[in-house]
């Protein structure tokens, strides 16, 4: 069966916190950073357990900031 | 695997749209209007439209959306983006003309405009963000404020006997011929962004074809206005405003349009 590696990249500085991405992820990957913020003050998302990750890209897709990349490898 | 061997640009699935600006948008965190920017972004550079496409501010949160896509724009007046787009459009017939507004912007002050560009049957796209609040000026009622919503200027929520009924812009402007696709869609969960983006690139397409008037509702959240956060928001918006606003296709006469398309190229 092939595996699939997910991995995603958020663009901090952008990122509101607005927690969508962490709802929408089906993995459990993403999680808001509790005590870090960035410049503008905010909890930034982060992927907090990355190797859950299937690249699926809910998050990015209901980001509203456009701060997250997602990229994808399937291990045949 | 390690991070380093996934992360490079072969494995690339998705990224931020090559339209959108690198400004930071000034949105409120968990505000439709992004991921709704977001696919007007995709759908023009898909459709290879960047030269082509001209669209129209409106007042209202989404003032500054010209700072964020990256093709031609108008700052309209208050409400008057049909107006303009469609001197746009019929100035420029080989441009693509779409307006982005709000509705405080479209239902309110430029429910007139809107209604003559529709039954004009103007060749544009008219998107609009229905979040049911005027959430620019400090959360006030607008005209598609369901009943029983709080806001500023209805604190124990809309009442019909004191504030009237909400406005379906949507279902008003099905009724008038000049309209080819009118449909309400939301952008809160990845199925409900496929189906909008779908919808959007389907109303551009008609109006490259010259096949009407194009009406994009979106159904959206205002977590400042509605003094939720961006999840409850969501919530929210599924529990009360579906039940007055229910997603999916109103009206879609743009495939029967075809012959009649043709006659008038002729």
């Amino acid at each position: 069966m092939p595996k699939i590696h997910g991995a995603v990249t958020i663009e901090k500085e952008r990122c509101k916190g607005c927690d969508l991405c962490v709802v929408a992820c089906p993995c459990d990957v993403l999680s808001l950073q509790p005590k870090e913020v960035n410049d503008r003050g905010y909890h930034f998302a982060y992927p907090a357990n990355e190797e859950a990750c299937i690249g699926c890209a809910a998050c990015a897709m209901v980001c509203p900031d456009a701060c997250i990349e997602v990229y994808r490898v399937v291990v045949k | 695997m390690t991070r380093e061997e996934i992360i490079r640009p072969e494995n690339k699935v998705y990224s931020r749209p090559r339209l959108i600006d690198d400004n930071y948008m000034h949105y409120c965190p968990g505000c439709s209007h992004g991921v709704a920017h977001k696919l007007v972004a995709e759908v023009i550079e898909e459709m290879g439209l960047e030269d082509k496409a001209i669209g129209i501010a409106p007042v209202g949160c989404s003032v500054f959306a010209y700072n964020y896509i990256d093709c031609d724009w108008i700052e309209a007046a208050h409400g008057r983006a049909p107006a303009l787009a469609t001197a746009a459009s019929r100035l420029n017939p080989d441009k693509v003309v779409f307006t982005y507004q709000g509705d405080g912007d479209l239902a309110a002050i430029g429910s007139a405009e809107t209604i003559h560009a529709c039954t004009r049957g103007e060749n544009i796209v008219i998107i609009m963000i229905n979040n049911g609040i005027y959430g620019m000026t400090g959360g006030q009622m607008s005209p598609c404020t369901i009943l029983g919503a709080k806001t500023a200027t209805s604190p124990y929520g809309r009442r019909a006997d004191l504030n009237g009924f909400p406005l379906k812009v949507s279902n008003m402007v099905a009724l008038l011929d000049g309209t080819c696709y009118v449909t309400r869609q939301a952008v809160h969960t990845v199925q409900a962004v496929r189906k909008a983006k779908n919808a959007l690139k389907k109303a551009f397409k008609n109006a490259i074809e010259k096949k009407g008037t194009s009406f994009i509702e979106i159904v959206g959240t205002c977590s400042s206005g509605w003094k939720l956060t961006p999840e409850k928001s969501n919530k929210w918006m599924e529990e009360n405003m579906f039940a007055n606003y229910p997603l999916g296709d109103i009206k879609d006469t743009s495939a029967g349009l075809e012959e009649k398309t043709v006659e008038v190229k002729k």
